[in-house]
């Protein structure tokens, strides 16, 4: 009988330990060194989980959005999913995300390991996503234009940022021949303001829950009269100088501009097309104060609705995997984006790498804005700044139409 | 059209009393066959998505939410207070009121020019027609450097003439008539072949008559080419507004970054409601612009027939 039983058993057994592995499906951009550091990866993890298969597919940039979102509706689309940390707040609330298992992500680790941006990701007190690494920004200047212009120390003040660009730029509204500072309200200048000026001011862009917009005040006014001096009375640059996607970094990587506030994503384009000598240096301060400020942005990795059981234990195991220590150093070496983590962030040796380093040191006090409405809340910004620039309207009544404009937008999603 | 009266007119001569019935069942049942596949595909691909979005739009439907409540006319009432709307419909009026009546005009002079072309004549058909085979994002991003405040050409040239240098896409007062020149040269080559065609139909028997009548240049083309034209030029006509009711390619590649912009000045209906539905995920409100774009083109179509068509006779 005991016989019996043992064969029974082995053979009930039997099936379960021979069944097809699980298999997840994981999404992100198309984006070639994303891409093929991530099969690395996949290759890796597979390795030490037998068990476990992944099938990575991905999307164009531009249509990467819209092909998660229609994908939820349907009830199809990956288990594990790389998503623009400002979407998630429409994501949670479409209940196409599941909260990570507070078993194996304790919240108050996760507040304790991951920079502090990262917190944006908690919403109601739970945590719905973790990134791999993260961006902030940073001035890049091109050392020789900046030197030939007479100017032998990048700037660390906004005055000392202002007489650098006005030495380098070259000709006059509406024909410069070189920029002083690539000025663009729609690639990351708009966040300049919002995130980094109106904090240096004194102010607060938000209000504690996010729910309520508070560049309203005396510090956004004087944030957007600074951002629009820039343009209207130093003359230092003007928006889409060149033509196309990426106006201001194509004219930096052409030498036709002296300093370009961008994020480190944009590193390896730069390293890659600048024929020149060129550095990185924080964002500049204001000489009053000192007080440093900056925006990040980040990618996060969360588990969909679509995956259960076996299915959901395995997307446990690969979402540690992605953001474990290690896979953030394969990261920073094969794609160039910085470490999620503190402990990494804080490493001597990155903190004073001239290209990183900038980025690196900015972390402690970068801020993300949290987007219900990415698309809607980057027009209200750039139309108000345009009226400015465009139309010669007053920065205070610009940064009213931008809060009533962006107001509405939340409005409409907290109602 | 012609076909079918070539087959009737075809048929007595080959007539046999017997068989006729059968043979014409057969051929009506073939026809239908035939004519099935493609109502089919109009149906699956065109009707019943019309009717979708017609129901769409009376749902508050954001892709990313769970509920998609019903709410009625409410999304039609919300488009009357929607100032971006309002400017977007403005502007695909002013896209169309520039646009049409530029490129009959200019594609039915070219025609007419190129019509006393004797010397390399295939040379100059396919320059005015090049446009029209480039790719519109293509096209868009060269007319970006053509008129560049800071490089472009066109300023270049004006600067020549003592001329100050303007802003042209840059600018909210200058971005539509800019993005309207650029739909005009891009649909001009198929303009002038229209009309090339057009009057290659008219009889040089007219003409002769004409002269012989000793009517003038001007008297001819005004009694003669001008009504015998009115096909060509209602279908360019019709066919010229529909698509600068439903402008979208050009206007987003001449402004990537801000599409629609600067300020919104270019921004048109179909624009607006790809941005609705696929950027902010409003398919109920998307909709319901879609619907009434539909009514819009449908009227004017519409109009446009019943007063532009007219019946010349000899």
């Amino acid at each position: 009988m005991r016989k019996f039983l043992t064969l029974a058993l082995t053979l009930a057994a039997v099936p379960s330990a021979a069944a097809a592995p699980v298999t997840l499906t994981y999404w992100q951009y198309d984006f070639a060194s994303k891409v093929d550091t991530m099969n690395k990866l996949i290759a890796k993890f597979e390795a030490q989980n037998p068990d476990i298969r992944i099938r990575q597919e991905t999307f164009p940039y531009d249509a990467y959005n819209q092909k998660v979102a229609s994908s939820v509706p349907a009830g199809q689309g990956p288990d594990v999913v790389n998503l623009f940390y400002g979407w998630l707040p429409q994501y949670v609330d479409s209940g196409y995300l599941q909260p990570l298992p507070a078993r194996d992500f304790p919240v108050a680790q996760i507040d304790k390991t991951f920079v502090p941006m990262v917190q944006t990701s908690k919403i109601g007190g739970q945590y719905y996503a973790l990134p791999t690494s993260v961006r902030t920004l940073a001035v890049f200047y091109n050392k020789d234009l900046l030197r030939a212009s007479g100017v032998l120390t990048p700037p660390r003040t906004w005055e000392d940022f202002i007489a650098a660009a006005q030495k380098v730029v070259k000709g006059a509204p509406p024909r410069f021949t070189t920029l002083g500072f690539g000025i663009q309200p729609d690639g990351q200048d708009y966040h300049v303001v919002r995130e980094v000026l109106v904090r240096q001011f004194g102010g607060s862009p938000y209000s504690k829950d996010g729910k309520q917009v508070a560049y309203d005040s005396d510090a956004g006014q004087k944030a957007m009269s600074f951002y629009t001096d820039l343009f209207t009375k130093y003359k230092l640059g003007t928006p889409n100088f060149f033509p196309g996607n990426n106006s201001y970094r194509d004219a930096f990587i052409a030498g036709k501009v002296g300093m370009i506030i961008d994020g480190s994503f944009a590193v390896s384009t730069i390293q890659k097309g600048a024929k020149f000598g060129w550095g990185v240096v924080p964002l500049p301060v204001l000489r009053g104060n000192g007080v440093r400020s900056n925006f990040g942005s980040y990618w996060v990795n969360g588990i969909t609705k679509n995956a259960k059981g076996d299915k959901l234990a395995a997307s446990v195991k690969f979402l540690k995997f992605l953001t474990s220590e290690d896979t953030q150093r394969t990261w920073l070496q094969s794609v160039g984006e910085i470490p999620a983590s503190r402990k990494l962030s804080n490493d001597q040796q990155l903190r004073r790498d001239p290209v990183y380093g900038p980025f690196v040191q900015a972390l402690p006090f970068a801020h993300s804005t949290l987007f219900v409405d990415e698309a809607g809340q980057r027009k209200a910004w750039v139309d108000a700044i345009n009226t400015v620039i465009l139309q010669g309207a007053a920065p205070a009544n610009a940064v009213k139409r931008a809060a009533a404009d962006e107001q509405k937008i939340l409005n409409g999603y907290y109602k | 059209m012609a076909t079918t009266s070539k087959l009737r007119g075809g048929r007595p001569a080959a007539r046999a009393p017997a068989r006729t019935g059968s043979l014409r069942r057969h051929q009506i049942r073939t026809a239908y066959t035939f004519l099935l596949v493609p109502l089919l595909f109009f149906l699956v691909v065109r009707f019943i998505p019309t009717l979708m979005s017609l129901r769409l739009s009376l749902f508050d439907w954001n892709i990313l939410r769970e509920q998609q409540p019903f709410v009625g006319l409410e999304n039609y009432r919300t488009l009357l207070e929607d100032g971006r709307f309002g400017q977007a419909l403005r502007n695909t009026a002013l896209y169309t009121l520039i646009g049409v009546p530029v490129q009959v005009a200019l594609g039915l002079g070219i025609a007419l020019l190129l019509g006393r072309v004797r010397a390399l004549r295939g040379l100059y058909r396919a320059l005015y027609f090049a446009p029209y085979v480039t790719p519109i994002v293509a096209a868009a991003w060269v007319w970006q450097w053509v008129f560049s405040p800071q490089f472009g050409p066109v300023n270049t040239f004006l600067g020549w003439l003592h001329l100050p240098a303007q802003p042209f896409l840059t600018s909210p007062g200058q971005a539509l008539p800019t993005t309207a020149a650029l739909v005009v040269w891009q649909n001009l080559g198929f303009q002038v072949v229209l009309f090339l065609a057009g009057l290659a139909a008219i009889p040089r028997v007219y003409y002769e008559a004409a002269e012989i009548d000793g009517a003038s240049g001007a008297q001819a083309f005004r009694k003669i080419t001008l009504p015998l034209l009115n096909p060509t030029i209602v279908f360019s006509v019709v066919t010229g507004t529909i698509a600068y009711l439903q402008l979208f390619t050009q206007v987003v590649n001449l402004n990537f970054t801000d599409q629609g912009g600067p300020l919104g000045s270019t921004m048109t209906v179909a624009l607006y409601i790809y941005q609705l539905a696929f950027g902010r995920y409003q398919m109920g409100y998307a909709s319901a612009v879609t619907v009434v774009l539909f009514l819009i083109i449908l009227l004017i179509t519409l109009l446009q027939l019943r007063f532009l068509t007219r019946r010349y006779d000899a």
